[in-house]
């Protein structure tokens, strides 16, 4: 008898790509892909216990006090400042475009890339807080001052590379870098306000 | 002439989806492996401040997180409303932020220690001697690499 050959059935597999399908939506919902993102700062060494705490001697030129109050007020170079005023404040002090003698000095650097430029190498922003001070008011002023190194690296770099700071090759970053180093100290904190 | 004609009564080839959950397999694993299932169950009240110039964590294994914020709803009984740390799962005393990160260091691979991210994830409202004080207990414990985690600003200054 010639009957016909039998197949052996076959699973029915249209339905596993559903099925694959509904475990790559759980996983995508639960999951969480989100970047964080956030300010990154370095904190500086500990001072060692035993060791004297000495005063590094910067000359009064060469520093910026931005200080926070415990009611979130700003006081920048002895001044009462709003928080969009500050960005200006800290771009004048740092490149100190007219060489005034109460910004900091200028010190001729060779710079890779540049050859010699003027650079106001010793400056320093002091941040100070209070313990009262609202974080976020705290991370405002930490933004403004990464925004106005920011607007001067991209200035320089515009210039020179035709190109903005965070586009640059990691020798050209480093060059800019050297014209406009960010030196923000954070102060050992204070207690000026009362308040925990 | 019938050579045009469709007395062949020919059907429209069906697509061989046989291979599409393989497919679809792959790509879930792709996504089990870029994200972190690891993610802590937060105790504290926690809405991050607003900034612009932000920048992305690169490596995530290497980025320890620190909450900071008041106790949700249902600790608040035992806790009480006062601003508290949390490390991992727990809530947290500042001294113990030195033996955290220690620990944290110890389970990376040693070339990756020194480069080690930790994250402060504060609630806006604290008060900053609280990140005051986790500032000194970090640089004491030589994690000097920080991130104040943030979020994109959406309302102007």
């Amino acid at each position: 008898m010639a009957r016909k050959k039998r197949k052996a059935p076959s699973i029915n597999a249209t339905s596993s790509a559903d099925i694959a399908f509904m475990l790559l939506l759980f996983f995508l919902l639960t999951s969480s892909m989100d970047t964080d993102r956030g300010l990154p700062r370095r904190l500086p060494q500990p001072v060692p216990k035993d060791q004297k705490k000495e005063d590094v001697d910067i000359k009064k030129r060469n520093l910026l006090v931005v200080l926070i109050s415990s009611s979130n007020q700003i006081l920048c170079g002895g001044e009462y400042v709003d928080i969009k005023q500050l960005k200006d404040r800290v771009k004048e002090f740092v490149e100190n475009p007219y060489n005034d003698e109460h910004k900091p000095e200028k010190i001729d650097v060779d710079v890779p890339l540049f050859g010699n430029m003027m650079v106001t190498k010793n400056h320093v922003i002091s941040l100070q807080n209070d313990r009262g001070t609202s974080y976020q008011a705290y991370i405002d002023v930490q933004n403004e001052l990464a925004a106005a190194y920011t607007e001067l690296r991209n200035d320089v770099s515009q210039k020179k590379f035709g190109k903005i700071f965070a586009e640059l090759d990691e020798e050209q970053q480093k060059a800019v870098q050297t014209i406009y180093p960010q030196k923000i100290s954070e102060a050992e904190p204070k207690n000026y306000g009362g308040g925990k | 002439m019938g050579k045009f004609n469709k007395a062949g009564g020919r059907e429209m080839p069906e697509l061989n989806t046989s291979s599409l959950p393989d497919l679809v397999f792959a790509f879930l694993f792709f996504i089990m492996m870029v994200t972190s299932m690891r993610e802590v169950s937060l105790k504290v009240v926690f809405r991050s401040p607003q900034a612009t110039e932000l920048q992305k964590l690169e490596k995530k294994s290497l980025v320890t997180f620190i909450y900071v914020g008041e106790p949700m709803q249902e600790f608040r009984a035992q806790m009480g409303t006062a601003t508290r740390v949390q490390l991992n799962d727990n809530f947290a005393e500042i001294s113990e932020i030195e033996s955290y990160i220690a620990q944290e260091k110890g389970s990376m691979k040693e070339e990756d220690a020194p480069f080690m991210t930790v994250s402060i994830k504060a609630d806006k409202e604290t008060q900053m001697g609280i990140i005051t004080d986790i500032k000194q207990a970090l640089r004491e414990a030589y994690a000097l690499k920080i991130s104040y985690s943030a979020s994109p600003r959406v309302n102007p200054l």
